[in-house]
């Protein structure tokens, strides 16, 4: 696991996912494709879906990073956490037959130039969350691997685990806060 | 909207992101989420942990063509699945508005004053609306699985707390409560069950099977 404090960059998938989002970057995109496609596929087997399904699923959720890259916030949600519910809510729409519910997105106006800081931060709390689960016992490894990629349910997840999950709650708080903020001037102007 | 004080438990969150939450509840965190920015945040840290998980997963190859076929498809019109996100609608959440799917619900009287109207009945539970008058009870219950009330107008008291707009009261069949509304106007809230209420009184027991209760 690298150690990545110090670095002022957002990880790759973070600059391939702003690359598309602002450029409509097709060689970023095709990145991001390499990246996660074989990723989502393994994902979509492990809920159950047959090979040529779990293929289609990863179409569907590329093609829906595609259209959907204008939201993608990355001081709001880490690249992989904004693919994972991307491709979550796919599935269920393809399994269950419904669309899962899902909250209502907070609208704000032009995004700042300076989102990269706050995507810096929320990278490297993310890296450092990896680092602390390459340090987990096997066992909770596994267990932390079925709560998200499989069928595991009711787990609390912090109190058996000690995760640094505190400061990425905080963070993203934080984001809320002066995104709520920056809202009310905007009402206000 | 800071003065919620009862939140999604834990697990339910995790569940919810983990896509193995049954409907009924997924709509009440959903519309919880959309009125509660705490637990947005909480919602956020569980999806940041299973992004790792995703980043760690020992990956599947893909078919060679994949990348092309789909590389054909970008300048296609946005598939249907890609829809906008719901808007609030007066005290409705838009997650709620869209099981709504109409201006107002769609209200049956209970009696009493008592209103309910049924956005969710299936074998993986129910999710309904219900409007208590002012100082009402509910008639007293316990339950059979797990109840989750959002309450998204006025308030109710029950013997546990006191729950007002965007508060969530979390219950499982070691609890038998009655619910009160508050004395100002009527409380408006979401309950998600994933069994059937049973009452204790005689009458409404008889009634469960016809009012759908």
């Amino acid at each position: 696991m690298d150690d990545t404090s110090g670095t002022e960059k957002p990880c790759p998938q973070t600059e391939w996912m702003i690359a598309v989002r602002d450029r409509r970057d097709r060689t970023a995109f095709a990145r991001l494709f390499d990246h996660y496609g074989p990723r989502l596929k393994a994902v979509a087997m492990r809920g159950g879906a047959s090979a040529a399904e779990a293929e289609d699923i990863v179409q569907d959720v590329m093609l829906t990073i595609w259209h959907k890259a204008h939201h993608f916030d990355p001081g709001r949600a880490q690249v992989s956490a904004w693919i994972y519910r991307i491709a979550r809510n796919r599935q269920i729409d393809l399994f269950r037959r419904r669309a899962r519910p899902e909250p209502e997105e907070i609208v704000g106006e032009e995004r700042n130039a300076d989102d990269a800081a706050e995507a810096v931060a929320l990278d490297q709390e993310a890296a450092r969350l990896r680092a602390a689960l390459a340090r987990l016992n096997l066992d909770q490894r596994h267990m932390i691997e079925k709560a998200y990629l499989g069928e595991m349910t009711h787990v609390e997840i912090q109190e058996e685990t000690g995760l640094p999950l505190g400061t990425i709650k905080s963070r993203l708080r934080l984001g809320l806060q002066r995104l709520r903020h920056e809202l009310k001037e905007l009402r206000k102007a | 909207m800071s003065d919620i004080r009862h939140h999604i438990p834990d697990w339910m969150m995790r569940d919810y992101v983990a896509g193995a939450l049954a409907h009924p509840f997924a709509l009440v965190v959903a519309t919880h989420v959309s009125m509660c920015d705490e637990c947005r945040a909480l919602m956020g840290t569980h999806e940041v942990l299973a992004g790792a998980a995703l980043e760690d997963v020992d990956a599947a190859p893909l078919s060679a063509d994949l990348r092309e076929r789909l590389f054909a498809r970008l300048d296609d019109a946005p598939p249907d699945h890609v829809r906008p996100a719901p808007r609030r609608q007066g005290i409705y959440p838009g997650p709620l508005a869209e099981a709504i799917g109409a201006p107002e619900p769609r209200w049956r009287s209970l009696g009493m004053g008592v209103r309910q109207s049924i956005l969710h009945d299936g074998p993986d539970g129910s999710a309904r609306l219900l409007f208590i008058p002012p100082g009402q009870a509910m008639p007293e219950h316990s339950h059979r699985g797990l109840e989750a009330t959002l309450v998204l107008q006025g308030s109710f008291r029950d013997e546990t707390d006191h729950f007002g707009v965007g508060d969530v009261e979390v219950a499982d069949e070691n609890l038998t409560h009655v619910p009160v509304a508050g004395p100002d106007e009527p409380c408006i809230c979401l309950a998600a069950t994933d069994a059937p209420l049973k009452f204790s009184g005689l009458i409404p027991r008889l009634a469960q099977p016809f009012l759908r209760i």
